[in-house]
């Protein structure tokens, strides 16, 4: 890990991460927002890799990029043209004060903490030992995790049904 | 090797950004795409930390899956609440849908 590869590829995901979250913000159609959305969560995909973090980065690529930002972009297409002007916008100085100042915060406390960090390099995020972990210490989160993932479904299918489905339940 | 100052001061930045987006912009699905922008903001400090502070390297790995699931729950259920909202208002503005707020 030594030498000049990482830094540098650090600073261009750093670089592209940072351009394509402010294009988020910045870009007035939705439409923009979710492609600037979907290089941002590339750009994060591409730190885990950095980390040597390689499942992560997967995990990353195929539930937000292939999963999460089609969901979004299939909801930005199913409404209705107006709903997808971007513009509006309440309270801006306000948010951006806190925004920044939030930010600000992290920074100086980023800045003064003395990180502990280990010395040893970084050996790569072994996916074996991380699904041993997922099965044996932390079954409890893991299966709860499921359920949610089910209720969610469940409940995203009843929301959506179509007012004739609902009428013909209301029958039984 | 890149220090860790670098990955936090990234995400406390992409973090930000998105407490903007959440409290200026008024469009639902905007608000949601910046909830998930802090939330990969988290991801990165929770791999960060585990790749530089925990030789063991786990235990911060198995906070992002959790924390990956987690948004996609929330982001099929909300996208599942705007589809609602627009069939019943015709609108995505939030401030449009506060029936409940006095």
């Amino acid at each position: 890990m030594e030498g000049f590869g990482p830094s540098f590829a650090f600073w261009v995901l750093a670089a592209l991460t940072l351009v394509a979250a402010g294009g988020v913000m910045v870009s007035r159609n939705l439409l923009h927002a979710v492609l600037f959305l979907i290089l941002t969560f590339i750009g994060v995909a591409g730190f885990f890799v950095l980390l040597s973090a390689d499942f992560i980065a997967m995990a990353q690529v195929i539930i937000y990029v292939g999963a999460i930002a089609v969901l979004v972009l299939f909801a930005v297409l199913l409404t209705p043209r107006s709903g997808r002007d971007n513009g509006e916008t309440r309270w801006a100085l306000p948010g951006i004060l806190l925004a920044v100042c939030l930010a600000a915060i992290f920074l100086f406390v980023v800045h003064d903490t003395a990180w502990n960090t280990v010395d040893e390099a970084p050996a790569g995020l072994d996916a074996r030992a991380l699904g041993t972990a997922l099965l044996t210490t932390w079954v409890v989160p893991f299966e709860i995790a499921s359920v949610l993932l089910t209720a969610a479904l469940v409940g995203a299918i009843m929301l959506t049904r179509s007012p004739e489905e609902e009428a013909e339940d209301a029958l039984v | 090797m890149v220090p860790l100052e670098n990955y936090l001061a990234l995400s406390a930045i992409v973090f930000a950004l998105g407490v903007y987006g959440v409290l200026a912009r008024r469009n639902a699905v905007m608000i949601l795409m910046s909830v998930e922008l802090m939330l990969n903001a988290v991801n990165i400090n929770f791999v960060a930390f585990a790749a530089y502070l925990d030789p063991g390297r786990i235990v911060g790995a198995i906070f992002a899956v959790f924390i990956i699931t987690v948004a996609a729950a929330e982001v099929g259920l909300a996208l599942a609440i705007v589809i609602r909202l627009f069939r019943n208002r015709a609108t995505a503005n939030v401030d449009e849908a506060a029936t409940m707020k006095w």
